[in-house]
């Protein structure tokens, strides 16, 4: 067991250089800008003495290390900089933005992974039938779609066409009231506070972007699954559990499903990637109020300190999903930290 | 852009004029056997060949100007006399999609160009080398792969200034980890092997070694990631320019005419989006198709 904790503490120690890294990239991003972020904070009607008062305010005129020191440190208190579009605190916009960002995600998540690993076995077990043919189709479509048009895809035939879906405007209909800010979840809120029309309404608004980026997440999950599972199923494990007389179900799950559980996890990793990115696109589409659709209006207003604490969040939320998902990956697979490397 | 295309193949050309004539018409004749018996990997061949045709010669051939707006004519369903409709301006949709190909398939191969080129030089170099170079740049590579990539082209857009050419250099970053690693994994299984210590005792310098010898190694897989890539790029860049960035209206691309677009779908002028959103689409799946189709041809080991 000491081995194991071990091996947990040193992949969280593995955590810390990337996000060192990744702050370095982000101060990189900032100091990279075209144009002197002094002239852009003092405004239109700036005067090169109230240029230079702001360039000193923002510590522009000292040397870069220091500077870098000064955003270190503000990044350890949690200040991400002003908007100038907004005037409000970049990390407050972000914070208050988040959960609608997150649960957009992570019902996407969940969708496309009750659907695609079921499919992946079955197309493993079946192989060479309709439900393998039917695998392939969505995994070789589901890359090459652009979620965006799919997003458009699903409000033309379900809210233009076919009238079962709400208006495709953020996240919930203006005639419900806003439930009580608990979690920020408007799931969880509303259930929380017992008002199920309300809860109703998030969902539907929901559906629609949740299946956009299922889709999208759907085909590396399931070309995963049916790739692990096929190879678990032609493992000497496998068959030696067919030849002690075990039933076919037992096989399926208990030797051959949890083994190829494992790649898959992995794969989950590359999926946060993906679905961090289409989501920015699938919020523009929906007019979903997270993060990612106000990275997109700071983008077109130039706000660069708004884009920057968008990317940095991203990138820290990327870095501890998959530390999530490696320690995850420690309690499924019983041989980890044990092994001789 | 046909340059840019043939020069990985035109470097290929050396392993294989050192192999006999019959193991090359025996690699043609495995590939035509692929073919034959993969009948959508032809298709696909087919399908490139037409998005090439499009880009090369679609601009001459439209049946309209896609920049010229005719306001009697506006948002007018698809007909025989416009094809794929007319937009809000009463632009033609077709001559629109079809002349847009150009564009985007130059941002793409230029973007993948560029990662292939700088990725092979990182992965080279510290594939052969090894040592804390390979340490340094792997760490290095690693940071890019923390971030989402996506979100890191939006951030690199944002820091470098809003335009085309930088869309292809942001599309060309968040793509070098996979060039880079590809290329480091084939150096380096091939540093110490005999060919090369014989190529080294004849007296080759190190660089000739890796560039002439070694690194030829690593282009048939190459070949495979560049085909996968592109329809990634494609993707990456249209969803860039679907958020505003990059290409700047009037222009005809993809991703911009599906975010114009985007405003008529509710209201049930489809053809707006569907058509450029549609090419999009098969460009995309044409380019993963291709890439599972090469990769039979490369490797039939790997065959899925």
């Amino acid at each position: 067991m000491a081995g194991r904790s071990a091996a947990i503490i040193g992949r969280i120690a593995q955590a810390v250089p990337v996000i060192i890294g990744v702050v370095v990239i982000s101060f990189i991003l900032t100091r990279a800008l075209p144009g002197d972020p002094a002239v852009q904070f003092a405004g239109l009607a700036a005067t090169p003495e109230s240029i230079e008062q702001v360039r000193v305010k923002l510590g522009l005129d000292k040397p870069m290390p220091e500077q870098f020191l000064i955003y270190v440190g503000q990044l350890a208190h949690g200040d991400l900089g002003q908007s100038i579009a907004t005037g409000r605190p970049v990390a407050e916009e972000l914070a208050s933005r988040l959960p609608a960002s997150l649960e957009l995600t992570l019902v996407a998540l969940v969708l496309s992974c009750i659907i695609a690993i079921p499919l992946g076995v079955l197309a493993a077990t079946r192989q060479g039938t309709w439900v393998d043919q039917l695998c392939r189709i969505l995994v070789t479509a589901g890359v090459s779609l652009p979620t965006f048009f799919t997003g458009l895809v699903l409000i033309y035939v379900f809210y233009y066409l076919l009238g079962w879906a709400p208006s495709p405007l953020g996240r919930l209909d203006f005639v419900f009231i806003e439930p009580d800010r608990v979690t920020g979840f408007y799931l969880i809120d509303a259930a929380l506070a017992g008002d199920w029309e309300t809860w109703t309404g998030a969902l539907k608004q929901l559906i629609l972007p949740a299946i956009t980026l299922a889709l999208f997440t759907l085909a590396p999950i399931a070309r995963m699954t049916r790739a692990s599972m096929l190879s678990a199923l032609s493992a000497d494990y496998v068959r030696t559990a067919k030849a002690a007389g075990l039933g076919s179900r037992q096989v399926l799950f208990t030797y051959a499903f949890r083994n190829a559980l494992l790649p898959v996890v992995t794969t989950l990793g590359m999926v946060f990637s993906f679905v961090l990115g289409a989501n920015v696109l699938v919020e523009k589409v929906f007019a979903w109020p997270g993060i990612g659709s106000y990275a997109v209006e700071a983008l077109v207003a130039s706000d660069y300190a708004a884009v920057q604490g968008f990317v940095l969040t991203m990138a820290l939320l990327f870095v501890v999903l998959n530390l999530i998902i490696d320690l995850a990956y420690s309690t499924i697979d019983p041989r980890f930290g044990t092994g001789a490397r | 852009m046909a340059t840019v295309l043939d020069a990985p193949t035109a470097s290929a050309q050396p392993p294989k004029m050192a192999q006999p004539a019959a193991v090359k018409s025996g690699a043609l004749a495995h590939t035509l056997y692929v073919l034959r018996e993969n009948p959508v990997t032809a298709l696909s061949f087919g399908m490139f060949a037409f998005f090439i045709a499009s880009a090369v010669i679609g601009p001459y051939v439209v049946p309209y100007d896609p920049l010229a707006t005719n306001s009697a004519m506006s948002l007018k369903p698809p007909s025989l006399a416009h094809w794929f409709g007319t937009d809000n301006l009463g632009r033609d949709v077709f001559s629109r999609v079809i002349v847009a190909t150009r564009l985007d398939l130059i941002i793409s191969v230029a973007a993948v160009a560029l990662s292939f080129v700088i990725g092979s030089f990182i992965g080279a170099i510290s594939g052969y080398r090894g040592g804390w170079l390979d340490t340094v740049m792997n760490r290095g590579l690693d940071i890019i792969m923390a971030f989402p990539l996506f979100v890191l082209a939006m951030g690199i857009v944002a820091a470098l200034g809003n335009s085309v050419a930088n869309i292809i250099y942001a599309t060309a970053i968040i793509n070098i980890p996979f060039y880079a690693r590809l290329v480091r994994a084939e150096v380096n299984i091939r540093r110490e092997a005999g060919f090369t210590q014989a190529a080294k005792i004849a007296g080759n310098s190190d660089a000739r070694v890796l560039a002439f010898h070694i690194f030829p190694n690593a282009l048939p897989p190459m070949m495979v990631q560049v085909s996968l890539n592109l329809g990634w790029a494609i993707l990456n860049a249209a969803g860039l320019s679907f958020i505003g960035l990059g290409v700047r209206p009037p222009t005809p691309e993809w991703g911009i005419m599906v975010a114009e677009g985007a405003n008529y779908i509710v209201s049930g002028e489809w053809w707006l989006a569907v058509f450029p959103g549609l090419w999009l689409m098969l460009a995309v799946f044409t380019f993963n198709l291709m890439g599972d189709g090469l990769r039979d041809i490369v490797d039939p080991r790997r065959r899925t």
